[in-house]
């Protein structure tokens, strides 16, 4: 019964300039965890172009503001609705519609969130949390992607707009406190990670990739992609090394002449099929007085190894097998479990203060209210004084507004402040009952009555 | 004056405390802000340093370095100074973990020495003096974090090589980088250090007419500047540069200290403070 009293705003075409008190923020979502590939590339098949729906999704009637994003992995629909069951019932037909089956077929693979789970929900995908590989850093950049486009289709509104901003900035918290992010979680990518501790950064490096594999060929590849300069390809067979040195636009030498390339190389990746090592610890520490002692960086993914282990006994040699580099992953995976904990604190602390936002906004039509109840009387005494006088001088007239207008917002202030104090109690519903009441906001006088219009600027300007 | 004087080191020490336990917690919670809080203290512990030395050259009238109160003092400046310097190029954000302890240790050591001013003395105020304590002071504080280089370049070596990753190993840079800031200390202070002797043989030179007096603190200098010598000549023609670079560093910021500490206080010199 509450409820209806306080849909005291306008709806209005547009969502993102009105709000009102009892919106539920809402996700109804699948994801890796909860449909089988299957379903998903149904999905992701379809939701190339996000903006054509959003507008689909924004005509269904109980949903005011909504927010949609959908990767390989995942397909959540965020929105905003004054009635949860229907709100729900809608989104969930416009899936299945894209599904080509019923909703109730569709329905053992979603999951719904509302409110406070919702924000949580929303906050922990943001933040890579509920990722297939917890802490990969694409799904940021892809749901401020899906944001821009609600933007567009100006389907996002003051309630979305601020969430989302909401969930950009606790990803960035969590990314700079936490190290969810910072730990390689498979092999090439802690080939790479180790790297960059030894030489900072890649530019301007020669990496010798001595035998070919599908391991070393990833290796250098992310190499590559962290700038490294050039590609020394060496190889039994020669048309390999000739293909594999095209593929990365670097050049080839042959195996015999591995241990000469040693002093112009920085990384060596060796994943040959020898059965003895191709490189002894001699051989390297000759090299290095040419080298100046530049550091080397052998990482050795063949099994036999390659690389005389020795060899990392030798200053400024480092020398990592596959094993080393397990490990670190293993480490790693550990790692990032723990760290998501600390996540989730820190998720758990910004959505409520997402909520206590939300709070407030319970509050401004009260306010609103209020002022414009006063600002009417004033308005109405004025009139009526002025009636009964001379026509006053045009300082004096405007003495009078403003003595008038100050008294009023004197005795105002008390009692808003103690509105927007109440917005974060537990009870707030009973005191903004008792202030409707005891101001008499809602009479049934016509200015005070019925729909008011509220802008959250006026909320500003209290 | 003379309190204000003790004000401000007192004001000093609490700053740089506050700046040190900063740093040291950045290596537990790898916070961006702990770590500006903490900078700013140091700046601020800086701050107040030059004020506070500011004073007391007012009062006496000449560089504060004869006694070993004033000497730690300007050291633990200094190093506060090249520090913050330094952090403007490599912007290294875990050294102030490795340095501020060695201010604030500084720092206090200088309060405990009892104060005991000399009057001022006509053989205090000359341009090769100051230049000398100058040069040398600005010499050793950089090599000072060379020092700090170095203990950081053998901590995250020793991760890399042995494999173990402790809590350290993401705070600290990379080995390429610990290097050059190696490096870089050290072709500072090289040159530093070779104006401050040979000032200091000039002034010795005009006051006691004998440019080298088999001072123990004069031959504890010239074997420190052979130590440093040693390594740009191997950093520069042979190519020496990690592990070694880094154990010379510190092994020469020990010859500092040597010299600095030990010779002042145990030798007979004329050089020596006055300790009270």
């Amino acid at each position: 019964m509450r409820e209806n009293r306080y849909l005291l705003l306008r709806r209005r075409a547009a969502p993102g300039l009105r709000v009102e008190r009892m919106d539920r923020i809402v996700i109804v979502g699948l994801n890796h965890k909860t449909a089988p590939i299957d379903i998903r590339e149904k999905f992701a098949a379809v939701c190339g172009d996000g903006t054509s729906q959003l507008q689909d999704l924004a005509q269904f009637q109980p949903i005011k503001e909504v927010f949609q994003v959908s990767t390989c992995n995942r397909m959540e629909v965020l929105f905003t609705t004054p009635n949860l069951d229907q709100g729900i019932g809608a989104v969930v037909g416009f899936l299945a519609g894209i599904y080509g089956q019923t909703g109730a077929a569709l329905k053992p693979y979603l999951y719904t969130y509302i409110d406070q789970d919702a924000v949580k929900h929303l906050f922990r995908v943001a933040c890579s949390l509920d990722s297939m590989v917890v802490g990969e850093p694409q799904i940021l950049g892809q749901i401020k992607q899906a944001y821009r486009q609600a933007v567009e289709a100006r389907a996002s509104g003051v309630i979305l707009n601020r969430l989302l901003h909401k969930a950009f900035s606790v990803a960035k918290l969590v990314r700079t406190e936490t190290r969810i992010g910072r730990s390689a979680v498979s092999i090439s990518y802690a080939a790479v990670e180790l790297a960059k501790k030894i030489f900072n950064n890649l530019t301007g490096k020669t990496v010798l990739l001595i035998g070919a594999g599908e391991m070393a060929e990833l290796a250098a590849e992310h190499l590559l992609n962290n700038s490294v300069e050039r590609i020394v390809v060496a190889n039994r067979t020669l048309e390999r090394a000739v293909a594999l040195a095209k593929r990365f636009r670097g050049t080839s030498v042959p195996l015999e002449e591995v241990v000469e390339e040693l002093s112009r190389s920085d990384i060596i990746i060796s994943s040959t099929g020898s059965p003895t090592p191709i490189l002894t610890a001699d051989e390297v520490k000759r090299r290095m007085r040419s080298r100046r002692n530049r550091p080397l960086f052998f990482i050795d993914i063949a099994v036999p190894r390659d690389i005389d282990p020795e060899v990392n006994r030798i200053q400024n040699v480092y020398l990592y097998n596959i094993d080393d580099l397990q490990g670190i992953v293993d480490l790693n995976r550990t790692d990032r479990l723990r760290e998501a904990g600390r996540a989730e604190h820190i998720i758990a602390a910004q959505a409520l203060k997402f909520e206590s936002w939300l709070r407030t906004l319970e509050v401004v039509p009260t306010i609103v209210a209020l002022r414009e109840k006063a600002e009417q009387i004033r308005q109405g005494e004025l009139k009526k004084t002025f009636g009964h006088l001379e026509p006053l001088p045009e300082d004096l007239a405007a003495s009078l507004h403003l003595l008038t207008q100050s008294i009023v917002n004197k005795v105002l202030h008390d009692p808003i402040l103690f509105l927007k104090r109440t917005s974060t109690k537990a009870r707030k519903e009973f005191y903004l009952d008792t202030a409707r009441q005891m101001f008499n906001l809602d009479s049934d006088e016509p200015e005070a009555q019925g729909e008011e219009d509220v802008s959250l600027d006026s909320r500003e300007a209290t | 004056m003379n309190e204000s004087v003790l004000l401000f080191s007192v004001l000093t020490i609490l700053l740089y405390g506050v700046g040190t336990v900063g740093c040291l917690i950045y290596i537990i919670r790898p916070d961006g802000a702990i770590h500006r809080v903490a900078s700013l203290f140091l700046l601020g512990g800086f701050v107040s340093h030059t004020l506070g030395l500011f004073l007391l050259i007012l009062r006496i009238q000449y560089a504060p370095v004869t006694t070993l109160q004033q000497t730690l003092s300007l050291f633990a400046w200094a190093i506060v100074g090249s520090y913050l310097a330094f952090q403007l190029k490599f912007n290294i954000r875990i050294l102030g973990t490795f340095v501020s302890p060695l201010a604030v240790v500084f720092m206090l050591l200088s309060t405990t020495i009892p104060v005991h001013l000399l009057p001022t003395s006509r053989l205090f105020r000359s341009f090769w003096l100051n230049l000398h304590v100058g040069t040398m002071f600005l010499g050793n504080a950089v090599f000072g974090l060379a020092f700090c280089a170095g203990v950081m370049y053998l901590l995250q070596e020793r991760q890399l090589k042995h494999k173990s990753f402790g809590l350290l190993y993401h705070r600290l840079p990379s080995l390429e980088t610990l290097d050059s800031l190696n490096r870089t200390c050290v072709m500072v202070g090289f040159p530093l250090i070779t104006i401050g002797l040979i000032s200091g043989f000039v002034y010795a030179g005009a006051v006691w007419r004998s440019y080298w007096n088999w001072d123990p603190k004069e031959i504890l200098s010239v074997s420190t500047w052979l130590i440093y010598a040693v390594l740009l000549h191997e950093r520069l023609a042979v190519g020496w540069r990690g592990r070694r670079a880094a154990i010379m560093a510190i092994v020469g910021f020990g010859a500092i200290l040597v010299t600095f500490l030990g010779a002042s206080m145990v030798l007979e010199s004329h050089h020596r403070f006055k300790a009270g």
